[in-house]
């Protein structure tokens, strides 16, 4: 792939890298990433993936902008409120590098609609805030076999593990069902630092980029743990589970599942 | 014999907000057994019905997943250091 003079210029910085180089930044403008939620963690995971000139991204999101997501959601401005934030979100990042393809998904995902979208991009970052959405996004990346940044936040504490569908250990072998209704904390009671979720999607985006580039170890394996109040980052071992119902040796999970949405205040909002 | 205890933002309301406890057992059942004395109803967090570690709660000694190992039943030593990891989906 040959770049573009004024590409070499606003890559140069990370072309420098010999990891990286004229070769790697052509990885990188080929690559398809499918990002999940443009909110606390979908945003800095965007932010850094365009401005490093991936080709295409995908965006999913149904809501649109409101004035108490800008504490932590920095792909939206204030004149957005009220808009799609895929919308947002494509004008931002656009504005940043017109190199990179947004390709807005103003949907809901669900069993339907997923593996249609997943199957066009070379790897997934979720940055969904519930357990079905997660569980749904796992499931289908398993049994679609795509890469998968997992990130998730709760007050002060955040989580990430990357998941390589039949190399290592997947959502489910690390915690093998979402919790039932009522037992965690519901989102009325979470509260969230915008820099704690803009620590793990950052880690996304420095996992997808080193996918593309195949470069350093990735999350594979290990789920990383960030404490923000000590800031203290963890890691434990995550081996692949041979009960693991979905890529386990005898999968009870053999079809995506949309399990029923738990956090009431959202229902509220929604009816 | 004094193992340190990571206790996670939700549960830390039961531990004066302490993010870190000592406590002490030979394995993780009495471990949980002596969190409970010194913070009552962190077992029932924990733990099931049952007295089974929930689904979606994970227990390392160290780096290593108490699953893999022998579940309640993993020895533990002086030092060792225990995380208790739930599962979390915040994002947005």
């Amino acid at each position: 792939m040959k770049l573009r003079e004024d590409q070499i210029e606003r890559y140069s910085r990370q072309i420098i890298l010999p990891e990286v180089g004229g070769k790697g930044q052509g990885k990188l403008l080929n690559a398809r990433v499918l990002i999940i939620g443009a909110g606390g963690l979908g945003s800095p995971a965007a932010l850094y993936l365009a401005s490093a000139g991936i080709g295409k991204i995908g965006i999913v999101d149904s809501d649109k902008v409101e004035l108490n997501n800008l504490q932590r959601q920095i792909l939206h401005a204030t004149k957005d409120v009220g808009r799609p934030k895929v919308d947002s979100a494509k004008d931002r990042l656009n504005g940043i590098n017109q190199d990179v393809e947004i390709i807005p998904y103003n949907i809901r995902l669900t069993s339907k609609n997923i593996l249609d979208i997943i199957k066009k991009y070379g790897i997934i970052v979720d940055g969904s805030d519930n357990f079905p959405t997660r569980y749904l996004v796992n499931d289908a990346c398993v049994l679609s076999k795509k890469p998968l940044s997992h990130g998730g936040i709760f007050r002060f504490d955040g989580q990430a593990i990357t998941i390589i569908p039949g190399e290592s250990a997947c959502y489910r072998c690390l915690f093998p069902e979402p919790p039932p209704p009522g037992l965690v904390p519901s989102c009325q009671e979470a509260g969230i630092l915008g820099a704690v979720a803009g620590v793990i999607g950052t880690v996304q985006a420095n996992e997808v980029l080193k996918y593309i580039l195949g470069m350093g170890d990735l999350l594979a394996g290990k789920l990383l743990v960030f404490n923000a109040l000590d800031s203290s980052f963890r890691q434990v071992k995550v081996p692949k589970d041979p009960k693991c119902p979905v890529c386990g040796e005898n999968p009870t999970v053999t079809k995506l599942i949309d399990y029923e949405e738990f956090c009431s205040l959202r229902q509220r909002k929604e009816e | 014999m004094s193992i340190t205890v990571r206790v996670p933002t939700p549960l830390q309301k039961l531990t004066q907000n302490q993010g870190e406890v000592k406590v002490s057992g030979a394995n993780i059942k009495e471990l949980i057994e002596d969190l409970e004395k010194k913070f009552p109803g962190i077992k029932g967090r924990i733990c099931d019905e049952k007295g089974k570690v929930r689904r979606f709660i994970n227990i390392y000694v160290n780096e290593e997943d108490i699953r893999f190992l022998q579940m309640d039943d993993t020895p533990l030593k002086d030092g060792d250091e225990v995380s208790i990891i739930p599962a979390i989906a915040g994002g947005r």
